[in-house]
This record gives C-alpha cells, structure tokens and sequence, in this order.
C-alpha cells in the first residue's frame, strides 16, 4: 500500500500514477477482505451443514469497489490521454516548464 | 498453518512486484505487471474464502482494466528514465505511514478469530435470514441486492457517470476547441 | 487504422468460436448469482468482454455495427433506470424505496424478482459503459487524423 503511495508521489510519469493509485487501492481492498476471515469458515455460500462462514459484508463492499475502482481509473487513463493530446508529453517537468514558457 | 504459508508466499510476490512497477520504465510492462499484480490479488481473495471478490478482480481487475490500459499506453509515448522527483519527503511520508499502521495493526483482532468484533454484530442475522426465510444461498448477492440496496444504487450510478466523463472527454467532438494551447504556444514561438 | 482486419485466420476463427460460450456463460454468471458465486457487476464485465474481444479482432468499425454507439449509451441509461425503477415500483404497491418483499404476495418469491430484477439493471450498465470505454479508447486520436 506504502508502495503505491510512493510511486503516486515520486513518478513522473502520469499514467504510472495512475498505476500507482490502482495500486493502493486493492491493497486496502486486500486488507479489507482479510478482516473478514474467520479459520476453519467457507465461503458465504450457504449449503446444507452447519458451519462457519467467513464475513460477507466487507465482500460485498469491496465487490462493487473494484468495479468503481476500474471505472474512476479508466476516467483518469481518459484524462492522462487529454492531457498527452493538448502537450504532446505525459511527464510531469515538461508540463511545467512548457506551462511557464506559454505564460512569459 | 498452510493457509498463513499460501498467504506469505502470495504477499510476498506482491510486494516483488510492486517493486518491479516501480522500477520499470517502459509502459507496456508497467501494465503487463499491473495485471499479474491484480491477477496475484484474486488468489490471495480465493484463499480468504471470497470467491466473489475474487471472481470480480480476475474477470474486473486484470481483464478489463488491463486491455484499457494498453490501449491508452499504445496511444501514449514511450516512458523516459526520468529522476525521481519528491524522493526525500515521500520516503519519510512512506516511512511513517507504514508505522502508524503497523501500531494500529498490531492493536487489531488476529487474523480469522471467530469472536472479533466485526463477525458478531448485524452478519449472524443475514446469514439466519437469508438462510430460513430468503431461500438465497449465496449470501453475498443478497446484502448486495437487498440489504445493502441503497449502496449498489449509488455505485451503479457511479460507473454510469465515470461512463460519460470518458465518453464526454474522448470521443466528443474536439476538432474545434483542439489545444488552444498549441496555438499559443506556436504564436510564442514566432 | 480503423479498418485494419486482423490478418491471421486462427485469431478470427477462434474469436468466431468464443464469442457465443462467453455470453451464455455471463449470462449464466447474471443468472446464477442467487446460488452460486456472481452476479450482475461480473455478468456485466464477461457479456462486455466478448464484445471487446470481437472489436479488437475484426476492427473498431464492424464492432460498432454490432453496438451501435447510440443504442449502448441509451443501454446504459435503461440499466441505471431499470434499478431506480423497481425502488419506484415499489413505493407504488405500499412498500418502501427498494423493498422488494412487496412486489409479490410472498416475500420469499418477491425478494427473489428483486434481486434478479436489480443485477439485471447493474448488469446491463456494467457491461454498456465498458463496452463504451473500449470504444471511446480505441477511438481516440483518430478523430484527429
């Protein structure tokens, strides 16, 4: 997660920030799922027996996170290629340096 | 024992490669790793016995998302070995956030304990009903669909509005209104 | 580039034989999701994905024959609606906003309709807007061209 993190901040590429976003979201989700463990539990499906389950509700949480999750990144791969288009670079130096020249 | 093992093993590849994307350069392969990344995600979901969370990050997480971001590294320039900007405070911002929930972890109920706060609230009860009186095995549809209703409404509406914003910056028709900044910047140059 | 077919035949053949067991088993996914692991995000994403994959075989035009722009982006609009509309219905027959035991006369069966009723909207939307973000991807920057 502290990966992800870092590479958000020390990249200067944007589209690996987008990576690096995704990144420390499915950590979080990793952790979120792991609370939801119970030793000797099954999957929430329901059968038969008597027997213990492990957490549904963080599951389903996380289930429509993910999909949220692709969405929003997809929105800001949209973003990085508006952006390649306008300045013809996606590296975070040139932006700003072509920013202080159009300004002068 | 052999379920921590598995879960070791796996976790250790993740932190390999997220080192790796990291490291790399090159786009392509930045990606390529992004799946395996998500792909090593929905073991280590199917070994915490959530099958569904697993089967929506193989087929959501590495199958869709991985092809969307191909096709935008295909349309993008090849990554430049760049110096790392912000390297001192970001390790130290890193650094301190590790521990701060390395202490908030070690504070927590252990892995798989029956009796830790978040198995004994309002889950016993969905697990009876849906059982009993519902008839729907699959108890995570039914919190998805049923209890938790109001949420997948909101997430729903969520993907519909990411849907628009890339339809509404990708494929409207920006002939017209194409890089007011390009001009400007060519009149600079003149 | 818009109309550059993919010139080897396994992949085509291949992509032939795919495409119809892949939806009927996103439609099993959608389906099933009461008894079995799934449910409408996944159904969704798979139904998608065999389109993906006929566009990114035989072309972005001919995929867009298949789905025409037009219809998906109101596809997408009916699943949204479709969700918000069983919560309407049943305020309609005395219930609250998505309370699905009123919509028959055992709750059972009602909860039932509900949630297939609900996956079905999230599945159709799911799979529309990944449809119309490969599209809206692939079509990018040969607008400009």
């Amino acid at each position: 997660m502290v990966g992800g993190l870092f590479i958000i901040i020390t990249s200067q590429n944007y589209l690996k920030k987008v990576v690096g976003l995704a990144i420390f979201q499915t950590a979080v989700f990793v952790f979120f799922v792991s609370l939801a463990k119970v030793l000797d539990g099954t999957a929430p499906i329901l059968t038969k027996m008597e027997n213990a389950y492990s957490n549904p509700l963080p599951h389903v949480l996380i289930l429509t996170a993910i999909v949220v999750g692709v969405a929003t990144s997809a929105l800001g791969l949209a973003l990085v290629l508006q952006i390649y288009r306008n300045y013809e670079t996606i590296e975070e130096k040139e932006i700003q340096s072509l920013e202080l020249k159009s300004d002068k | 024992m052999n379920f921590l093992l598995i879960n070791f093993f796996l976790i250790s590849l993740l932190l390999v490669t997220t080192f790796f994307i990291f490291k790399t350069t090159s786009l392509i392969s930045v990606v390529a790793l992004t799946g395996a990344f998500t792909l090593l995600c929905s073991a280590i979901y199917v070994n915490l016995d959530a099958v569904d969370v697993a089967f929506t990050e193989a087929a959501v997480g590495s199958g869709i998302s991985t092809i969307l971001m191909v096709m935008a590294a295909a349309k993008l320039p090849e990554g430049k070995k760049n110096k790392l900007i912000n390297l001192f405070p970001s390790i130290i911002l890193a650094v301190s956030i590790s521990l701060i929930l390395i202490i908030i972890i070690a504070n927590l109920p252990l892995l798989g304990d029956p009796n830790a706060p978040i198995h004994l609230h309002v889950v016993p009860e969905y697990l009876k009903e849906s059982k009993d009186f519902f008839h729907i095995p699959n108890v995570v549809t039914n919190i998805l669909a049923s209890y938790r209703g109001f949420d997948t409404l909101g997430e729903t509406i969520v993907i519909f509005t990411a849907g628009l914003g890339v339809i509404a910056l990708l494929t409207s028709n920006t002939l017209n209104r194409k890089t007011n900044f390009k001009k400007n910047n060519k009149k600079n140059e003149r | 580039m818009r109309d550059k077919i993919s010139s080897s035949p396994v992949l085509s053949v291949v992509s032939k034989i795919l495409f119809a067991p892949i939806i009927i088993f996103g439609l099993y996914v959608q389906f099933h999701g009461d008894y079995g692991p799934g449910g409408g995000f996944q159904a969704g994403v798979i139904v998608a994905a065999a389109f993906i994959l006929y566009s990114m075989i035989f072309g972005l035009s001919k995929g867009e024959t298949l789905v025409p722009t037009m219809i998906n982006r109101y596809l997408m609009c009916v699943g949204v609606l479709l969700y918000a509309g069983v919560g309407i219905v049943s305020i309609l027959l005395d219930g609250m906003y998505l309370d699905y035991n009123v919509l028959s006369s055992d709750p059972s069966t009602g909860q039932h309709i509900g949630i297939i009723l609900v996956e079905l909207g999230v599945g159709i939307t799911v799979a529309t807007v990944m449809i119309a973000l490969y599209h809206s991807f692939a079509s990018f920057g040969e607008i400009n061209e």
